[in-house]
């Protein structure tokens, strides 16, 4: 042996190393009155799928600010054109703003070729320019669409690399619906029994994953129509109170009562209406 | 949507940890690589083909980061086109290696990917370059890839010079399952390409189809 010590490769699984001191560190953080800082998750659970005339696009809907959900109703399920639609994941800025500037350079691409653009043009477009920002852009996306190829799907990671695959599944909450696409997909599938599999999907991600959650959006494309349905499963409903914190009236006793009219003349009324479009 | 605390994987970026290997018999080439490409300790694509065509009778093997191959490939694929349409005729295998070579030299900073570029030409018959860290040379046959490492023993051992077509297939396969049973970054299927002067055979190897060795 030519060292003097063996050198250990980095072990896999968990490294309890750190439990005595973060116990004392707790212990000792108690004592001066704060507590130490829970686990943080954010994200989002998105998937695709190729179905037997289309593809079925999924998506939760909640949006995160850290520890805080900032959307509990954020629509994920982008468009591109009128047959291709693109989920995202990651930064939400870096994915509205992507999708936006290639759906614009593909509509003017479409007009000068007079032809449907086709959804491995927008996977070229989407790689090319994320390549060049070397993964500053944290848009991991999910495209999906049908041409005059058929239909096509394809992930595309932050760094520029792209999968075309029958089924993908992008987020925090990936790992959970992959889980469930390796149990079910079969190829050439029905569209109900595939918006059944990405629902699935995608509530495994939101139950499973903290960073995903509220309902779940579906896109169906197919030759004749598109399905945007939003929301196609509100698997998270707002409960029911069971208590109520008022009090009745009469709860607290009226000791005496002065009643002072105030003469208001109206001077000038003016209407403005609120854009609610 | 924010980023900040998330699983390491989501913001890790996407290598082919691979094992790719390519070898050259008279008259053509056999080129092969495993299927898996990872994000940190996840697998994100248990079935890609990193056998990408560069031309219709040259193909090249990708490893390292999965973006700068992909893109390297696809660039050189584009300039292929372009010059082998101003000289009039099919490529020659130097051109596109020379074509990857510059680009990984040029960019070695910023790159980290390495291709091997096989393929046949008229003029030499089937060739094997590797383009590792921006060289430019020649080999009888190239191994690439995290998944290499656990291999050179046996392709050291097993390599004879005049192998048939066949046996370099049987070759390619046997070394892409022993490295696929000890790289944990390689895995999937086994994806094999045949070059010779009258065609070119794009072949997928399933897993339980893999050659077993010892204690399989």
């Amino acid at each position: 042996m030519a060292t003097l010590t063996v050198n250990r490769p980095p072990q896999g699984g968990f490294s309890f190393e750190n439990c005595r001191r973060n116990a004392l560190i707790e212990g000792e953080a108690n004592k001066v009155g704060c507590s130490l800082p829970s686990a943080r998750k954010t994200g989002t659970t998105i998937c695709g799928i190729v179905f037997k005339g289309g593809v079925v696009l999924g998506a939760d809907t909640r949006a995160t600010e850290g520890m805080v959900v900032a959307d509990k109703n954020c629509s994920k399920i982008h468009y591109i054109s009128p047959n291709i639609y693109c989920c995202g994941a990651g930064t939400a800025a870096d994915t509205e703003m992507t999708t936006q500037l290639i759906s614009s350079n593909l509509e003017l691409h479409a007009l000068s070729t007079g032809r449907l653009p086709r959804v491995a043009t927008a996977n070229r477009m989407l790689k090319q320019m994320l390549f060049r920002y070397q993964g500053y852009i944290g848009a991991a996306l999910v495209l999906g669409g049908i041409d005059c190829n058929g239909p096509h799907l394809y992930s595309i990671y932050p760094h520029g690399s792209t999968d075309k695959l029958p089924y993908v599944t992008m987020g925090s909450g990936s790992l959970a619906a992959m889980a469930v696409f390796e149990d079910r997909y079969k190829p050439d599938m029905e569209e109900e029994e595939a918006k059944q599999l990405v629902r699935d999907a995608i509530a495994a991600g939101i139950f499973n994953d903290l960073g995903s959650g509220s309902n779940i959006d579906l896109c169906v494309i197919s030759k004749s129509k598109v399905d945007y349905l939003r929301p196609h499963d509100e698997a998270n409903k707002k409960g029911v109170r069971t208590g109520d914190y008022k009090y009745k009236r009469g709860t607290t006793g009226v000791l005496t009562k002065v009643v002072a009219p105030l003469d208001l003349e109206v001077v000038e009324e003016t209407i403005q209406t609120m854009d609610t479009s | 949507l924010s980023e900040k605390n998330e699983p390491e994987w989501l913001s890790e970026e996407v290598k082919t940890g691979t094992t790719i290997l390519a070898i050259e018999f008279d008259g053509g080439v056999v080129l092969g690589s495993d299927s898996r490409v990872s994000a940190g300790a996840s697998v994100v694509n248990r079935v890609m083909n990193k056998l990408s065509q560069l031309h219709d009778k040259i193909y090249c093997a990708l490893s390292g980061s999965a973006a700068d191959a992909q893109t390297i490939a696809e660039v050189v694929n584009y300039q292929l086109d372009v010059h082998s349409m101003e000289i009039g005729e099919d490529p020659q295998v130097r051109s596109a290696a020379t074509l990857v070579r510059n680009i990984s030299y040029k960019y070695k900073e910023e790159l980290s990917a390495h291709l091997i570029v096989a393929g046949w030409d008229r003029r030499k018959g089937g060739q094997v370059y590797a383009t590792l860290n921006g060289l430019l040379t020649r080999q009888p046959f190239a191994v690439g890839g995290s998944g290499s490492s656990y291999v050179y023993g046996f392709v050291d051992a097993e390599y004879r010079k005049g192998m048939s077509k066949e046996e370099c297939q049987k070759f390619v396969v046997s070394t892409l399952s022993l490295a696929m049973n000890r790289d944990g970054s390689s895995g999937g299927v086994a994806y094999l390409v045949t070059i010779d002067e009258h065609c070119t055979e794009e072949k997928v190897i399933l897993g339980n189809d893999l050659p077993t060795f010892y204690d399989q």
